[in-house]
């Protein structure tokens, strides 16, 4: 089986929302649009969006630590946003196990919404149906696009690569491997969801440096004898 | 939670149009048992199902507000496997059409009897209508509670006292509602539905006191350490990705201020369970007909507020990634 994910690593996310711009971008005038907005250029502006990025300080002045979080669906395997939809216009696709939602059948009773610990999804004010990040199911299923476009919007848009995308049940993807050898993690592990995306940890960068490799234990100069000391004056302090 | 109206109407219209149902069977079947009186069919049973029936679609036109696309409404029955809410829809029209079946049948006094059972208890059309009815009312309550009851992480609303509420509020002001009903059409049952109305009020009031000290109580399982994954004591949100808002943040809080809230509180302890029994008790003596009309008044008022704070009480986790605008 496959699973579509999105690994995130907060390591790297500088928190430029370059993600959110490129996802709104995209999906609001694609197969999954329109993401619509209310006051856009007035006070309180709000509207749909896939993608957040939000901060957090972690800490105590001055130790602290400034997290970006971006946020967007986590496609989870145990999804419990699909059993409650009582028309079955929220599914999780059989093939790639990205979760969506057929606009043409949501009745907008928000009780997906409800049942989503994460708030990933957002209901449209305008169109009155729930949506929700496709994790661009328009390129990643789509064959005439060139193999390297078939990311989603987010992941190509990165200028840090801290959005990493591909199959997390392929033990040998980028993806995986990732998870596996730079502690990823789950969101909420607590509610056996299993989201499919993983977040990895912020990582401190350290270099271990013994006494004996600042000063080299094997130094030439050390073998040699004192340098002769200053004893009166020489032949060059005297002539000129 | 934001506690939508459209939802709080549905909630406690159908819960009323469901007890009174119910109350109706059971006085069938006191009288079946020569434990009561008969009634007149026509304008006992049938008038007092043609009233269950228009709370029961008053709820449903108001269940028709919290959609955003209510033409559809018909789809929501496709996922009865999995899903409460599409159980709910298939079975509220269910008993609406028993309801409607057991008013027609008893207006139009086909009640002679089927057969009997053991030559003693005549069974006829309304009695079976009636108990396949009260079946689907009892289902109905469990399935409107198992919305709420069902979401795992909403852990004020995870427990069986969920339905247990629903189903002991409905029954009271169901109950409330027949002994206000027998008072207005001059029926002598007040004292009988009005004796229940106090016996489910008083175990309603028992059963929400119990769960109000759970949810007082609760310790959520989800912390914003879970919730980012970042275990440190000491995190604070600094921006959550908008300044104006989004869906989260309205459909997720109350926006009512504490004093609000504990206004509401204090309103529904009253108007639900102490003030209905005393205009019940005082009817008694007065015999007014106005009195259990104003006790199932106050008590719908009562339930109304209930609702409203059952919605303002729980705490959805998603809120914990919305804690600050900064």
């Amino acid at each position: 089986m496959t699973q579509m994910a999105l690994v995130i690593d907060l390591n790297v996310c500088v928190g430029c929302h370059a993600c959110v711009t490129s996802c709104k971008e995209w999906n609001t005038s694609g197969w999954a649009g329109p993401l619509t907005d209310h006051r856009p250029y007035d006070k309180d502006p709000t509207g749909t969006f896939f993608n957040r990025v939000q901060t957090f300080e972690v800490g105590e002045f001055p130790r602290t630590e400034t997290v970006h979080f971006p946020k967007s669906c986590l496609h989870c395997e145990e999804p419990p946003c699909v059993p409650v939809c009582p028309t079955g216009a929220s599914y999780k696709r059989e093939d790639n196990g990205v979760v969506l939602v057929d606009y043409d059948k949501c009745i907008g009773c928000k009780y997906c919404s409800w049942a989503c610990p994460y708030g990933m999804r957002e209901l449209d004010e305008y169109q009155k149906v729930m949506k929700k990040c496709t994790l661009c199911i328009d390129r990643i299923a789509n064959d005439t696009l060139p193999e390297a476009e078939r990311k989603p919007a987010c992941v190509l848009a990165c200028p840090t690569s801290a959005r990493l995308f591909g199959d997390v049940h392929d033990p040998d993807s980028e993806v995986s491997m990732a998870i596996r050898e730079q502690g990823g993690y789950q969101l909420m592990p607590e509610w056996g969801t299993k989201p499919a995306n993983h977040y990895l940890p912020r990582r401190k960068t350290r270099i271990q440096i013994f006494e004996d490799e600042l000063e080299r234990a094997d130094n030439p100069l050390k073998k040699e004898a004192p340098l002769p000391a200053a004893e009166g004056e020489t032949l060059d302090d005297v002539s000129f | 939670m934001h506690p939508a109206f459209s939802v709080i109407f549905l909630t406690t219209l159908i819960g009323v149009g469901q007890g009174l149902f119910l109350a109706l069977v059971t006085g069938q079947v006191y009288s079946l048992a020569n434990l009561l009186q008969p009634q007149d069919s026509i304008r006992f049973y049938a008038m007092g199902s043609a009233l269950s029936l228009m709370f029961l679609v008053a709820g449903l036109l108001a269940s028709f507000f919290h959609l955003g696309h209510p033409e559809r409404a018909w789809r929501s029955a496709a996922k009865w496997r999995t899903s409460w809410l599409s159980r709910e829809i298939i079975v509220l029209p269910l008993l609406m059409l028993f309801v409607a079946l057991y008013g027609l049948v008893h207006y139009f006094g086909l009640t002679t009897p089927l057969f009997t059972i053991q030559g003693v208890i005549s069974v006829d059309g309304s009695l079976i209508l009636g108990v396949l009815g009260a079946l689907a009312a009892f289902a109905l309550y469990f399935c409107t509670a198992m919305i709420y009851a069902s979401i795992k992480f909403i852990e004020e609303w995870h427990s069986p006292l969920t339905l247990i509420n629903f189903t002991l509020f409905g029954l009271s002001s169901g109950f409330m509602l027949a002994a206000a009903f027998s008072a207005w059409s001059g029926v002598d049952l007040v004292g009988f539905y009005g004796t229940w109305a106090v016996i489910f009020t008083f175990a309603a009031g028992v059963s929400r006191w119990l769960s109000l000290r759970r949810n007082h109580n609760l310790v959520h399982k989800s912390t914003l350490q879970t919730a980012i994954g970042i275990r440190h004591n000491q995190i604070e949100q600094k921006s959550q990705g908008f300044m104006g808002g989004s869906f989260n943040t309205r459909e997720f809080f109350h926006g009512a201020s504490a004093g609000t809230v504990r206004l509401v509180y204090g309103f529904f302890l009253l108007a639900v369970f102490v003030l209905p029994v005393l205009l019940l008790g005082a009817s008694y003596w007065l015999a007014s007909p106005y009195l259990p009309v104003t006790a199932f008044v106050v008590q719908y008022l009562g339930l109304m507020a209930e609702r409203w704070y059952f919605f303002v009480e729980a705490q959805h986790p998603q809120n914990l990634y919305y804690q600050s605008m900064a």
